[in-house]
């Protein structure tokens, strides 16, 4: 059953699979012919949560309602809980938006799909809000824009609201991630003359660019190279250099690879440059890349807002890791006014379905994916390798920030609102390169790295 | 027979404009070796990789694009595409605004350094510190304290066009012949009409001077400032371009930026022959 069906109209079933009534192909048709006013939907989603909780087996709830009628059904359960003030409550809080023209700021890559998507794609509008996603050349400068209020939220790499939020690199100011927009999708692109030099240990002297310092592209180069041996502080060079930059420094001989978003690994591929050594799935399987970022005043001042933009978001994330949406939203993302890509090199990163640059067409469905959910064992883990490579100095408290800055919890209640399965957990463990990391012992983990600068 | 050297320099230039066409033509023509490839690998790639073609445009690419662009200079697909023409409007509007801005200021205060040699020597070593920064190195600065892109691209423009400005209406002014200051003296006319009708028609070529060359450096910096900020403007038009490392629009809009700029330096040329006089 849809959220918003009257759960007093007995032929309807309650499970949430397929078109409820029956009669429409798909969830989403039945959806637009069962409009519904705002006021109506709310008051739906609330006798909804309440019949399924007095009935939790569904052949009961029919039983019941075909022996007494809907209208004796809506009175008797009246009684007990008060719907009518339960939807006024719900309706108010999320109804009136404290501003509807909202600026977002994106980088050029395919990182920011949700968040570019939900403009051509209508995911904004659907929320109501009238969103423009504003192009933007660099990381420091959007990172400035949004601190100066210009930008109402902004794409960010997913450490950089942890560096701002404790100042490392500017001024500290508090700062949030409501949402994580991909997982995986970045690659180790190296250039055509190192075809043969496909072993990390024979990478001495490399000069390796990342698009910041605070980004998880440079936490994982460095990661992926002190595993094999190489300090990436003394024996490679490692710069921050703009995204479109690297696929232009690279053909002009200034780095021997770099660890980047795409489309820039795919692009270098395309234009014959450089070469796909590894995708950064294989380094950690399903790592957060870039984040959907937001100042706590803005979420403070604008609580409707806030919810209204990142159920859209969340949304949107949720339509792009569906793998059959992914051509559609490559041909909504690759214009000029978006990524500004041939479609076919977006089209590539997005399906999974790719040129190596080596000759061989792989198939890699989950080479980029899209999951909004905040983790904030990720926050612990780019702390831990922010102090592994001395961003930050002192005392760290791990769960303290990664509680701050990562909204797990609005997260959870925001996709439960939308009908989707949050995690139960706002932490868990995973693995980078095999090496298990036990979000809850951050200072074991650091210390068990040979190559490394914490003090 | 000898053509007039006007005639002759025309024939020269075009002469040099065909020979660069030709060369740059012949050396991006030519595919280098097609790579054996796998025709379904192929149809992934790009035409750089697949059939060995240059990854520079020939003029003929170049010119199409830029009839392309004049074609429809003024459309609006969305916030970050829009047409070369709006992207002039935007960039034009910038420089003006702070190029007034920096009129305005340079003016009275060359005004004032001019004709008071304690004043001069007084403000000389902050001018020299300050004239010499590159507008690049102004925009952190600016974005951080005046927290507006758009406000700090206009200030970027003021601070570097300025000083030009400044120091060659000091010039200007320092420099007016005695024997003018002397009659005007004599004549006991007051400090302000001084002012308007001796020190400024004699200082006005010098100062026009100063106002040609600040042009020129506020047209310069604003392609600067809007590739680091983005958004709008010509400068942002070669980022978003060099994004898509398109270098045939990249080229077109290094012409187009040219254009512009030989016309507003024309501009200003002009109101300088009409400001000069004989002596």
């Amino acid at each position: 059953m849809s959220t918003f069906d009257d759960p007093f109209t007995p032929t309807r079933s309650l499970s949430r699979r397929g078109c409820s009534c029956g009669a429409h192909g798909s969830e989403a048709e039945h959806d637009r012919a069962a409009a519904l006013s705002e006021a109506e939907r709310y008051g739906r989603v609330v006798e909804g949560a309440a019949m399924r909780a007095i009935f939790p087996e569904d052949a009961g709830r029919r039983a019941f309602l075909k022996a007494v009628g809907a209208s004796t059904a809506v009175a008797a359960v009246s009684q007990v809980l008060p719907i009518s003030q339960v939807t006024e409550a719900l309706a108010q809080g999320a109804g009136a938006l404290e501003k509807r023209d909202l600026k977002v700021g994106f980088i050029p890559i395919t990182c920011a799909t949700p968040i570019i998507m939900a403009a051509p794609m209508g995911f904004y509008e659907k929320q109501k809000l009238n969103v423009e996603v504003v192009k933007t050349a660099g990381w420091a400068v959007i990172r400035d824009k949004t601190l100066n209020r210009e930008y109402d939220a902004a794409h960010m790499l997913s450490p950089m609201p942890l560096a701002i939020t404790m100042g490392a690199g500017s001024n500290p100011v508090p700062y949030t991630v409501p949402a994580i927009e991909n997982i995986n999708g970045q690659a180790i692109t190296l250039a055509m003359k190192h075809k043969d030099k496909r072993d990390p240990k024979s990478w001495k002297g490399f000069k390796f660019a990342v698009p910041f310092d605070y980004s998880m592209h440079n936490y994982l180069l460095r990661y992926y190279l002190a595993e094999h041996g190489i300090d990436p502080d003394t024996d490679v060079q490692i710069r921050a250099v703009p995204p479109p930059d690297m696929v232009a420094n690279m053909r002009a001989d200034n780095i021997d690879g770099f660890l980047g978003p795409d489309p820039m690994n795919q692009r270098a591929v395309y234009d014959g440059i450089g070469f796909i050594h590894l995708l950064s799935k294989d380094i950690w399987e399903g790592h957060p890349c870039c984040a959907f970022a937001a100042s706590r005043d803005f979420i403070t001042q604008m609580p409707n807002t806030y919810a209204a933009l990142l159920r859209a978001i969340i949304d949107a994330t949720a339509f792009a890791h569906k793998a059959e949406n992914r051509k559609q939203i490559a041909a909504a993302i690759a214009p000029a006014n978006y990524l500004n890509q041939p479609e076919t090199v977006i089209e590539q990163v997005l399906t999974g379905t790719f040129a190596d640059g080596l000759g061989k067409i792989q198939k890699v469905p989950d080479r980029a994916d899209f999951d909004p959910f905040p983790w904030e064992s990720f926050a612990v883990w780019m702390l831990t390798q922010m102090k592994r490579w001395g961003q930050i100095k002192g005392e760290v408290d791990y769960a303290g920030i990664a509680k701050q800055v990562y909204l797990a919890t609005d997260a959870q209640r925001l996709m439960k609102e939308q009908g989707l399965t949050p995690p139960a957990a706002t932490s868990k463990t995973f693995s980078v390169m095999g090496k298990v990391f036990d979000p809850a012992r951050p200072a074991e983990y650091l210390a068990s790295f040979p190559i490394g600068r914490a003090s | 027979m000898t053509a007039p050297l006007r005639l002759r320099a025309l024939f020269l230039s075009l002469l040099i404009l065909v020979l660069c066409l030709g060369a740059w033509q012949i050396a991006v023509s030519g595919s280098g070796a097609t790579a054996d490839m796998d025709p379904d690998y192929a149809k992934l790639m790009g035409q750089t990789a697949t059939t060995g073609k240059s990854a520079m445009p020939s003029p003929l690419d170049v010119g199409k694009t830029i009839w392309g662009h004049l074609r429809d200079p003024f459309y609006v697909r969305g916030s970050n595409d829009k047409g070369i023409g709006i992207q002039l409007a935007y960039s034009l509007g910038r420089v003006t605004l702070g190029y007034l801005i920096a009129v305005l200021v340079a003016i009275p205060v060359g005004f004032l350094i001019g004709m008071s040699p304690l004043m001069g020597r007084a403000l000389d070593p902050f001018i020299q510190l300050l004239k010499p920064v590159s507008p690049l190195a102004w925009m952190p600065l600016a974005l951080y304290t005046i927290k507006d892109s758009g406000i700090s691209s206009i200030f970027v423009i003021f601070i570097c066009s300025v000083w030009p400005m400044l120091i060659n209406t000091a010039f200007g002014v320092a420099s007016v012949r005695k024997e003018w200051l002397n009659v005007a003296r004599t004549l006991e006319v007051g400090p302000v009409r001084r002012a308007f009708t001796v020190i400024l028609p004699a200082a006005a070529p010098t100062i026009l001077t100063g106002m040609r060359i600040s042009i020129g450096i506020a047209w310069l910096v604003i392609v600067a400032a809007e590739m680091l900020v983005g958004g709008t403007g010509i400068g942002y038009f070669v980022w978003n371009e060099w994004n898509n490392l398109s270098i045939t629009n990249v080229i077109t809009s290094i012409l187009v930026i040219g254009v512009v700029g030989m016309i507003l330096d024309q501009l200003l040329a002009q109101a300088q022959r009409a400001v000069t006089f004989p002596e």
